[in-house]
């Protein structure tokens, strides 16, 4: 026996052992039980140590990410520095765009509500010397430009046609030293020449002393030059004071403040009227009246409440109830009738039907009259 | 006889796992098993490499005693089903009847010759995946599929994993 244990002792080791594991093997699935303990002790002796390995895998990975970002972080400074640029320029770019959109959309409006034929033209170039205040647009004589036309924007007047070709045109500005227009102030209706002075500001020629000018004032096309149609804004008045002849009035124009891309040329010139009411700067933003506060208007007419009222409102008002309440229509009695009461109080009285201002005609039935 | 097949067929005089110390032998088959249940979170084929069974083999080539191989396989075995949804015992018999064997085989071969070594490896990873399967089969009624020429790629890709395990293990 101990020869055979001997002879076959490796065997039988795995023999045993193969035999335990099946026994093992066979109570887990025969039983349907499970040797939970050894697998609590792989799982506990195994885990920890994947997740040991998992945490300093984590820990490898995050600090080499985080280096080789930081190898690229200069770099991508640069490209992310150069795409700004190119955004930022492409934003100018838009920008202008948009605002060339805004005012060509002005322009086509200004050009169908003016009465005067128009062609719009785009500034394409600008003449030379220091003191020169020429440009050149797109359009010429093939559409039907020709020397002496009028330049405007839907800001007011901007120069005049000097020169027309095929294909372009040349323009004087209204800042051009050279250039002249009859203007007329609103209010006053004071008469001058605008004259050119090579810089931003012009100046009215030809204004006596003893005219009435305030700064501020509007001045409008004339019509007197027969270039612009009479009724074009021209600029408002910045500097007036006396001078040793005549007055020295001095005026930004308004079709230049807004920049100068788009034009219209008057091809076919209708002269308008100097509007009455001041100029509203287009910027000024009027609110509503307030509400009244409550009883604070009780004693104002029906149709006057929310707004200002004058004594004399108040006595048109009373006037009106006087003669609803007594029938009568003013404006329509005839001489030698009988006027209202004017003394009565009308409130306390209601109002009546109105009487014909005259008795209606006799019948001319003969029958009648006996 | 030539010179591979004299060296091949070298009786070992004695045992040169005798400098391995236990505490390293557990260290090995805890790293093989965490390599196994770890690395195919990241390379999904990679969970056709049975680096426990490598280990496995390593140790009983070099230990080339068969009593002691059967336990360390029977070990790592049922640490491996533990870890696994089978019942505890499958990669347990399969593993025990590998670790003898190849303990057995180093008593026969010069186990530091790197063809002996692939070779090896080659065989006993078809092996264990065969017997598995007939375990399966045959113990649990798992119908499992046996895809020899699939068994016989992954058997290639652990014996060349083998050669380069077993030199880095021998330098341990």
């Amino acid at each position: 026996m101990e020869y055979l244990l001997s002879r076959y002792r490796n065997l039988a080791v795995l023999l045993v052992v193969i035999v335990a594991q099946l026994v093992l093997l066979a109570y887990q699935v025969k039983g349907n039980q499970e040797a939970r303990l050894i697998r609590v002790w792989a799982v506990s002796g195994v885990m920890p140590l994947a997740n040991l390995i998992e945490a300093v895998r984590g820990s490898t990975v995050g600090f080499l990410k985080n280096y080789l970002a930081l190898l690229d972080v200069r770099s991508e400074n640069q490209r992310l520095a150069k795409q700004v640029q190119k955004l930022a320029l492409q934003n100018q770019y838009l920008k202008s765009e948009l605002a060339t959109a805004d005012r060509a959309r002005a322009l086509g409006a200004f050009q169908t509500r003016t009465q005067s034929k128009t062609i719009a033209a785009r500034i394409i170039g600008t003449g030379t010397g220091a003191n020169s205040k020429v440009v050149f647009v797109d359009v010429g004589s093939s559409r039907g430009v020709t020397k002496g036309m009028a330049v405007i924007t839907q800001d007011g007047i901007v120069g005049k046609v000097v020169a027309s070709y095929p294909a372009a045109s040349q323009i004087v500005l209204v800042t051009d030293p050279g250039f002249a227009a009859g203007v007329i102030s609103q209010t006053n209706r004071v008469h001058g020449t605008l004259k050119g002075q090579g810089h931003s500001t012009c100046f009215i020629d030809h204004v006596q002393n003893e005219e009435k000018l305030v700064v501020g004032e509007w001045f409008y096309t004339s019509g007197d030059d027969r270039v612009f149609p009479k009724g074009l804004p021209v600029g408002q008045v910045r500097i007036a004071r006396p001078g040793k002849f005549v007055q020295e009035i001095y005026l930004i124009p308004s079709g230049l403040q807004q920049g100068l891309e788009e034009v219209l040329i008057v091809i076919e010139g209708v002269h308008g009227s100097i509007p009455d009411n001041p100029e509203t700067p287009q910027s000024l933003q009027l609110l509503p009246p307030p509400q009244p506060e409550p009883g604070a208007d009780a004693g104002q007419p029906a149709g006057m409440r929310g707004s200002l009222t004058t004594d004399a409102d108040r006595l048109a008002e009373r006037y009106r109830k006087i003669g609803a309440a007594q029938g009568h229509v003013f404006g329509e009695g005839l001489p030698g009738s009988k006027p209202p009461d004017f003394n009565i109080n009308p409130d306390a009285v209601a109002p009546a039907l109105p009487k014909p201002a005259s008795p209606p005609a006799a019948p001319k039935d003969p029958s009648l009259r006996r | 006889m030539t010179q591979f097949e004299e060296q091949a067929w070298r009786l070992p005089r004695r045992a040169r796992f005798s400098w391995l110390r236990p505490f390293l032998l557990v260290i090995m088959a805890l790293v093989a098993i965490l390599l196994q249940v770890y690395l195919p979170l990241f390379f999904q084929y990679l969970a056709y490499l049975e680096i426990p069974l490598l280990v496995t083999v390593y140790f009983s080539l070099m230990r080339r005693q068969p009593v002691v191989a059967v336990f360390y396989g029977a070990g790592i075995g049922l640490v491996q089903d533990s870890l696994s949804s089978n019942p505890l015992g499958m990669y347990g018999i399969v593993k025990t009847l590998v670790a003898y064997f190849a303990a057995s085989v180093s008593q026969r071969f010069d186990v530091d010759n790197l063809t002996v070594r692939f070779l090896l490896g080659f065989f006993f990873f078809f092996f264990h995946q065969f017997f598995y399967w007939v375990l399966a089969r045959a113990l649990l009624g798992q119908a499992l599929d046996f895809v020899a020429v699939q068994t016989l790629l992954f058997g290639l890709m652990n014996a060349a994993v083998a050669v380069p395990l077993f030199y880095l293990l021998d330098k341990l």
